[in-house]
């Protein structure tokens, strides 16, 4: 759309002042919502943060490096498991949250190391056994607390004490904000372009001198690192986890908000994350909602099943997916451009 | 006392097969990994369940409903969502059956709540058969004998007939196929047919074993695959001995080393042995062209 006269500008985080004032003022308004929401929506901010932040990884390496992982409910249990695990008996919060990370970006390194020969549904397969096999490790030992699952302790950062909802939101925040900055200044660098090279075509990349076993772990062990990161945090805002947190049909809801949001551009992992979170946790109670709740039920009284309406979250979740993909392949974020671009050129 | 646990191997072994060979079958036609295999296999034997148990009808019409709704399914599955994805590539494809997993999976938690529920069958699973000395159940009997029956029809199928030789030509190469007159499109979605009856199959011989719930084909589901994967997913042979070979290691496994750890077995196998032969076992290699 706009010429970029440098590289420069092309990598700058914010382009311009229209750019910096609309991010100052997202800015004051994610700050503001513990004061307009009340108590339990904010724990579904939390809730909503927490997924930006998995997915912001999950994208590097789906939408940006073009690799398929149906595992990522692995490195949220790991994560989630070191840093309570941690944080009990060893270390503060925050260094065991940071240690956490990397025990899982080093466990994302480790499952790198097939996909440089599996690709397509042997990845796919790799990774969806490698998830399942954590979980299944976890609810066996009883270090782990085993199927019964393990409560984290008080969070306590630099001395202070965060009790509630709202301060877990600042915390989540403030890392969320810095692990985007952070993914957002990636994709924009050298490593960035090696990942888009790689998803491209591997063998191009390869033979224009991209080390494509280096990057290609490191696009894993990068997005593992994010998964950790946010299950750390995850397992304080849930305030207890177990097993049955991590099963597949979690890293298949992963997968799925990368896709609604759009390959491979960080506006469509927040996207993507807030609107398929926020679907998830309303259908499981859809007849709540004013309007369609009551339709719901009655169908669900005539022809399906009262006890199983619940489901019915999956099934808004399903057609999501597909819908997406065959109508819109760019996901949110390419509706979010055409609107962008439909402002931009008004009234052509 | 191993030959009774290589008996049970085979029995698991039987369904995994089955799995498998759906989901190969349509993989080798279309490049898609169908994820919903397992949950389309679920449905139908929903459908045999309420032929059955609400309608009171005999078995074997609620079993050829049951197969026929699983043959519609399939083509629904092609014909409606996956021909008309735009400029698909394999990651979307993958998605969508994924989508459309999820979306059966909600589907009959919603019709028929996550209850545990009966499949009648006309077999019995108490009364035993001995045979050269091992002990095993009509049931299991059945299992490997229908599994078998139908694996054998499969290769009739695809070596005997017509429309075998056409599946072939498109399996190999589509633009090929086409020039010669195969109306190949049509052709792919009776394969996603043909695989969603082969995978109904799997799941009513599974409902008695299990129980009948929306989580029911989930694990064979996951083993089916991997035993695909195993063998090597372009040749239908590999396939299945892959499923027999996943379905005996894991039950010898299981007895001599751990239970616990029994359903990991089959994944690290398969991460292993992918690591030194990235296209199966049995898989004839395929080099990409750039």
């Amino acid at each position: 759309m706009d010429k970029r006269t440098s590289y420069f500008e092309d990598i700058t985080l914010l382009k311009d002042r229209p750019v910096k004032g609309w991010s100052l003022l997202g800015l004051l308004l994610f700050g503001l919502i513990p004061f307009v929401l009340a108590e339990y929506q904010v724990f579904i901010a939390n809730l909503v943060l927490v997924n930006i932040i998995i997915i912001l990884g999950l994208n590097v390496l789906v939408g940006n490096t073009g690799q398929i992982s149906l595992g990522h409910g692995g490195f949220v249990a790991i994560g989630a498991y070191m840093t309570v695990i941690l944080d009990e008996g060893w270390l503060p919060f925050l260094p065991s949250l940071i240690l956490a990370g990397f025990v899982a970006a080093i466990f994302g390194f480790i499952l790198g190391i097939p996909s440089l020969r599996l690709e397509g549904p042997y990845l796919a397969v790799a990774t969806l056994g490698f998830g399942l096999a954590v979980t299944i490790v976890i609810g066996r030992l009883s270090f782990f607390g085993g199927h019964m699952g393990i409560m984290p302790p008080q969070l306590e950062v630099w001395g202070m004490k965060l009790t509630t909802n709202s301060h877990l939101y600042y915390l989540t925040l403030g890392i969320a904000l810095v692990l985007g900055v952070f993914a957002r200044l990636l994709i924009k660098s050298r490593i960035g372009r090696a990942f888009s090279a790689i998803r491209d075509s591997d063998i191009a990349a390869a033979s224009l001198g991209v080390n494509v076993v280096r990057y290609k772990t490191m696009s894993f062990a990068f997005s593992a690192f994010y998964a950790g990161i946010g299950g750390g945090i995850w397992a304080y805002v849930l305030g207890f986890i177990s097993p049955g947190n991590f099963t597949p049909v979690l890293s298949i809801l992963l997968l799925s908000m990368v896709v609604v949001g759009g390959l491979g551009t960080i506006t469509g992992s927040v996207l993507g994350a807030t609107v398929i979170t926020l679907l998830n946790l309303q259908g499981e109670k859809i007849q709540e909602v004013p309007l369609i709740g009551p339709f719901f039920e009655w169908v669900s009284v005539h022809y399906m099943s009262i006890s199983g309406l619940p489901n019915i979250n999956f099934v808004f979740m399903g057609l999501t997916v597909i819908l997406i993909i065959l109508f819109e392949p760019l996901g949110l974020f390419g509706i979010w451009m055409r609107i962008k671009i439909y402002f931009k050129t008004w009234p052509f | 006392m191993i030959g009774q646990l290589i008996m049970t191997g085979i029995v698991a072994g039987s369904i995994y097969a089955l799995v498998a060979l759906a989901m190969s079958l349509t993989y080798k036609s279309s490049e898609v990994a169908n994820f919903a295999q397992g949950e389309m296999a679920m449905f139908s034997t929903y459908v045999a369940f309420v032929m059955l148990a609400t309608y009171q009808l005999p078995f074997w019409v609620a079993f050829g409903g049951s197969l026929l709704f699983a043959f519609l399914l399939g083509l629904f599955l092609h014909l409606a969502i996956i021909r008309r994805a735009k400029d698909p590539n394999v990651l979307n494809l993958l998605i969508i059956t994924l989508g459309f997993q999820v979306f059966l999976y909600g589907l009959a938690g919603w019709k028929w709540g996550s209850e545990q529920r009966v499949l009648k069958i006309p077999v019995s699973q108490t009364e035993t058969v001995e045979f050269a000395g091992l002990i095993i159940s009509q049931l299991n009997l059945a299992t490997i004998l229908v599994a078998i029956l139908l694996m054998i029809s499969v290769y009739i199928l695809l070596r005997f007939t017509k429309l075998g030789l056409a599946i072939k030509a498109t399996q190999q190469n589509e633009t090929a196929a086409k020039i010669n007159g195969i109306p190949t499109r049509r052709i792919v979605a009776i394969t996603f047919g043909i695989s969603s009856v082969i995978g109904a199959v799997a799941g009513i011989l599974m409902a008695p074993i299990t129980t009948l719930d929306p989580n029911m084909m989930i694990e064979p589901l996951l083993k089916g695959f991997a035993a695909a994967v195993l063998g090597g997913f372009n040749s239908l042979a590999g396939v299945v001995c892959g499923a027999f070979i996943l379905g005996i290691v894991e039950s010898l496994f299981g007895f001599y080393i751990s239970t616990e750890f029994k359903s990991i077995v089959a994944f690290l196998i398969i991460v292993i042995v992918l690591y030194f032969k990235p296209s199966g076992l049995f898989g004839t290699h395929y080099t990409r062209k750039v």
